[in-house]
Order: structure tokens, then sequence, then C-alpha cells
């Protein structure tokens, strides 16, 4: 089945990356923070395999540790974002009327904005740290989760086993809960998988910007805006970070359209 | 006839059809448009009429599963329309439903052991292995095997799983059950065993039925009385024997010929009453008699004036200015041509 093979091959290669990033120290040929002038820009060879940065730090090292940074505030941001959408999606369609007016103007309002100009100007704003970025990133994130969760509660709403539980007299938390929600998890958990591709891509930018995580801890982002004086000497420093960042990405929404295949019911035997 | 268990009285429900700048409320879909009967213990009546006619919409109102526009549904003396949430949860317990189609009732991610048992957990019944015993007990009532409790509903059959359905209304021990179209998604075999689970289980437990359908053949096999509704309202009522025999109204006259006779050389010849024309449309419903612009029988005075559900004769009520005049004092159906 073709949704099997795009799921083996994302997971795969994600898991290769995942397993790199969180033992980063392990991994790591050299300390990612050790400096070297005197080696700056070197290409590489046996002790950097992806050559040293202008400041003579290992690349390959960086590379591995960035990963730690990327795929945490990728994960986080899409956690919450998830929760949050969830959320307000669930209510509005739930409980219709009024609450769902509301809610969905808002979401409207946010949709106005592109995210990552929101992001940006929320960056500007506060601090830069990782927690900060999760957050500026969530603060646009949510919105798709929203309409999509609450376009499947209303979907489902009127669906006979839901009426069912409240004719037996289930409260709505429970009706949300057990009966709606755990029907809509399958679209969610694709939606995510885009959606922690495009929060890692975003994050990226950030730190491009230099609004992002700040020096000296490295992020792809980073690492891309800082290679990038040296795009023609020395392209080494943009490119591995790069395909870095081009392979997560590629992954994830291998694996997210792999998910979506063989989730969609309609493609079920 | 035994005390009234449950009444509805004027019971309406109208649906705002929303359009144009603000979606303003343009019109209202008239689904119920005033309704009215009583349910004794341990009765069945039966309510039949075409499909769209507010059949299943009436069912809902009464269990508040759609909040009705007005009206009273009285149950066991108390006006349950005004009962506040928490009250009107509680009484979920003695009011239950069972659902058409045996594939859309069943949530495809729970158990049986949880669809049956959730009754039970809701209102702190039984829980843990009590409640898998109470689950198991009902099964069997109807017919299934307590192995079945950690199986999914796809693994069951559409018989099957409608048993499921009613171990679901079964488990809460109701008075009244609210059956919107049981049978009518199941294969003929199927439908003869359920409907007889039906009534065993009325026979066990005293329940009282509301059974909705479009198909006379089986309402008229359950059933102590029967109500025909056409557009949101009903135009005859009475014993289901009676109502077979010699209906009061053109239109039951007309769903009645349309159920076909097993024996072609049955020694009631009937007649086939083609109505012409569709089902108008229930957001602007005809004026006067809502079925006269179909009325094999029309005459002036129905296109202007309402007639009253009108007491015939014992229970039997008919809503037509000239049901004396069309079918005699008591005539048998059959006779009567179109």
């Amino acid at each position: 089945m073709r949704g099997n093979t795009s799921i083996r091959a994302g997971a795969l290669v994600l898991a290769i990356i995942i397993v790199l990033s969180i033992g980063a120290p392990l991994f790591a040929p050299q300390d990612p923070f050790s400096l070297n002038l005197a080696e700056g820009l070197a290409t590489a060879d046996w002790d950097h395999p992806f050559g040293q940065d202008k400041l003579g730090r290992d690349i390959a090292s960086r590379v591995f540790y960035g990963g730690r940074i990327s795929l945490m505030v990728g994960f986080a941001a899409v956690f919450i974002s998830v929760l949050i959408g969830g959320v307000v999606g669930a209510v509005a369609g739930y409980a219709g009327g009024a609450w769902d007016e509301f809610l969905m103007r808002v979401t409207d309002v946010f949709m106005a904005f592109p995210g990552i100009l929101l992001a940006i100007a929320l960056m500007s704003v506060l601090e830069p740290r990782v927690g900060n970025v999760v957050l500026s990133l969530s603060a646009f994130g949510w919105v798709g989760y929203a309409r999509l969760v609450r376009a499947q509660v209303l979907s489902l709403r009127e669906r006979e086993y839901v009426v069912a539980a409240r004719a037996a007299g289930a409260r709505p938390l429970r009706v949300v809960v057990r009966h709606i929600l755990s029907n809509i998890i399958s679209p969610v958990i694709v939606e995510a998988s885009f959606g922690m591709a495009g929060a890692i891509v975003a994050e990226a930018g950030l730190s491009f910007l230099g609004l992002g995580v700040q020096p000296p801890a490295p992020s792809w982002g980073a690492m891309l805006a800082e290679g990038r004086d040296f795009l023609l000497i020395a392209p080494h420093l943009t490119l591995f970070p790069g395909i870095a960042l081009a392979l997560t990405v590629m992954s994830l929404n291998i694996l997210g359209d792999g998910l979506r295949d063989l989730l969609d019911p309609a493609q079920k035997r | 006839m035994a005390e009234k268990l449950l009444e509805v009285k004027n019971l309406v429900k109208h649906f705002p059809v929303r359009g144009g700048v603000f979606s303003r409320i343009r019109d209202y879909v008239r689904a119920v448009d005033g309704i009215s009967f009583d349910i004794a213990e341990r009765e069945t009546l039966g309510l039949v009429g075409e499909s769209g006619c507010g059949k299943s919409t009436a069912g809902r109102a009464i269990l508040r599963l759609i909040e009705p526009t007005s009206g009273e549904v009285i149950f066991k003396g108390t006006n349950i329309i005004d009962l506040e949430r928490e009250k009107m949860r509680l009484l979920r317990r003695e009011m239950q439903i069972i659902f058409q189609d045996p594939y859309a009732s069943l949530n495809p991610r729970m158990t049986i052991g949880s669809i049956v048992g959730e009754p039970l957990t809701i209102h702190k019944i039984a829980r843990g292995k009590k409640r898998d015993e109470q689950v198991a007990e009902i099964l069997d009532k109807v017919g299934l095997r307590p192995e079945h409790m950690r199986r999914y509903p796809h693994e069951f059959s559409g018989g099957q799983r409608q048993r499921i359905g009613i171990a679901r209304a079964l488990a809460l021990n109701p008075k009244v059950i609210i059956a919107d179209e049981p049978v009518s998604a199941l294969d003929v075999s199927i439908q003869a065993q359920v409907i007889n689970l039906l009534q065993d289980l009325q026979k066990e437990y005293g329940i009282a039925y509301l059974v909705i359908s479009h198909d006379l053949s089986v309402v008229q096999h359950i059933c102590d009385r029967i109500a025909v509704m056409y557009l949101g309202e009903i135009v005859e009522i009475a014993e289901a024997d009676e109502l077979i025999m010699s209906p009061r109204h053109p239109y039951t006259e007309a769903l009645l010929s349309a159920v076909p006779v097993p024996d072609p050389s049955a020694s009631v010849k009937k007649e086939r009453i083609i109505l012409r024309g569709d089902v108008p449309s229930p957001v602007n419903p005809p004026s006067g008699c809502r079925f006269h612009t179909r009325c094999p029988y029309k005459e002036d005075i129905c296109s202007i004036e309402v007639p009253p559900l009108q007491v015939l004769s014992g229970v039997h009520m008919t809503a037509c200015h000239f049901a004396d005049k069309i079918f005699g004092s008591s005539k048998s159906s059959g006779a009567v041509s179109a």
C-alpha cells in the first residue's frame, strides 16, 4: 500500500534525525561551542565532517545540537496549537450559536494576519528565548486546528451514536471527549505532522532574522543566517543546516501524506 | 385504557431557515406543527408517515434531543419541556431511544461493553466488575453473548448491531422507548427477529413503545394504536386494527393501498391509490387541510378551512371534513376506490 511506504520512509528519516539530535552529546564529533578562529571557514576533514564555521566551530556538531532546538520547538508549538485549537474548535462546533459566532470571528481575525508576521511582531516585543519562540508560533498556529476541529465536530455532532450518548444522559464534556474527539483524532494527527514541518521552518525563519534562539546556541535558522555572508566562498556553512532542515521538513510531510492515505476512511478497503 | 404514561400536547418544532445578509431568519420549516397524542403504560403506539413528514423530529423533540419550539410533553405527570437541564438529564433513565441505522448508532471506537455499559456509568448505577456483570446480563436478554463485550461494532452484522442498540436503550430499565425506524435498515428476515425481540422485552419489562416508521406493515404488526402523520400534523389516530380495516382519512387510505398484499387472490381486492404530485414543502404548507393538494376527494372548503382532529368513535380520531361522506359510517377500506 502506498500509504505504508510513505509512512515507513518518512518515519525512518525522521527517526534518524530525532536520534541524532537527542543523542547529540553522543554523536557530535566535537563540542559545538568550542572556538578555533585559526580554522575559520575550514572545509571538511576527519575531525570536522561538515567543516567549520567562521569561528572555527564544528558544523556537524552544531547541526546535531541545532536539531534539538528545531524538533523541540516544532513539537511544542504544534502541541500547544492543537491544544488551544482543539478546545476552541470543540466549543465552537458543539456549543454552536453565539459561542460559535464569537470564537470563529476571533479565529478569522487571527487568520487575517500572515502567521509568520504575527510571530515576528511578537518576538520583537518578547525576549528571544526558546519558550517565547514556541509561544509566538502557537499564537497563530492554533487557528488551523480550531477550524479543522470545528468542522469535524459539526459533522459528527448529529451522528446517531452522539445523539444516543445525549439520550443516555451524558454531560456535554463526556459527549465531546468520548464520542466526538475520539473519532476525529486521525485528521488532527495528519494535520499536526504537516504543522510540525511548518513550525520548524517558521522557527528557522525567526532565527534567521535574529529573532529566535540567540547565539551562541546552535539553531539551523541562525546557522543559515551566519553562513549567508560566506555563501560564495564557503557554501558548506549553509549547505549542511539547509540539508538538515529540508530533510526534516520533507520527512514530516511524507509521513503526513502517508498517514492521511492510511487514515482516510474513504480509502479503507 | 390504562393510565397515561406519556402525553404529548401540541408539540411544535419549527426550524429556522436562514439566509441573506447577517443570516436573518427568513422562514421556518414546520417539521412538527402541533401534534398531540398519549401513550399508556405497556402500550405500543405507531407513528407513521412518509419521508420528511416530521416523524423523527417528533420523536427527538419528545426526548428533548431537539428542543421543541413549543408544546408540552408530560411524563408521569411532569412537563419535561420545562425541566432544568440536570433534572432532565436524570430523567433520561426512564425514556430511551433506538435508532434506525445500526451502522451509525454505535461509536466505532468503543467496545460493545462500554457502549452498553456507558449509561450505567453515567447514572452511577454500576461500575467495574459489577457493570460488566450487568452488561453481560443485558446482552443475554437481547440474544448476544457476554464475550461480545470486548469486540467492536464493525465486527457485528446489522441485526446484531441493532440488538446492541436495543441493549443500550434497555440498560437503564426505561419506561418508554422511542424506536425510530427500528427495522427499516435491516433485511426482511432480520426484521422479524428484531420485532419479536422488542415485543418479548415489552412483555418482560412492561415498556411502552413509540414506534416511528414509514412501513405500515411493521407498525400494524406490533402496535396497539397507530397515528398517521402528514406534513407535521397528525391526520388520523386509531386502534391499529380499526385503522387498517377502516381508515377514515384519505391519506391513510392511500398509504394502506400501497402496502403489498401477500396473496394476489386475497378476498379483499385492493385498488392502488396513486397520490398525485410530491409532498408539499413544510416551509410553506398548503392552506386549509394540508393534504388537499393531493387528495382525490378534495372540495372547495378543503383549501380554506383546517379540519380539526375529531373523535369519530372511542379513540378513533381523524382530521377530514368529509370523513363520513367519503367513508360512510364503517366500511372496509378495500371497497373504496379513488
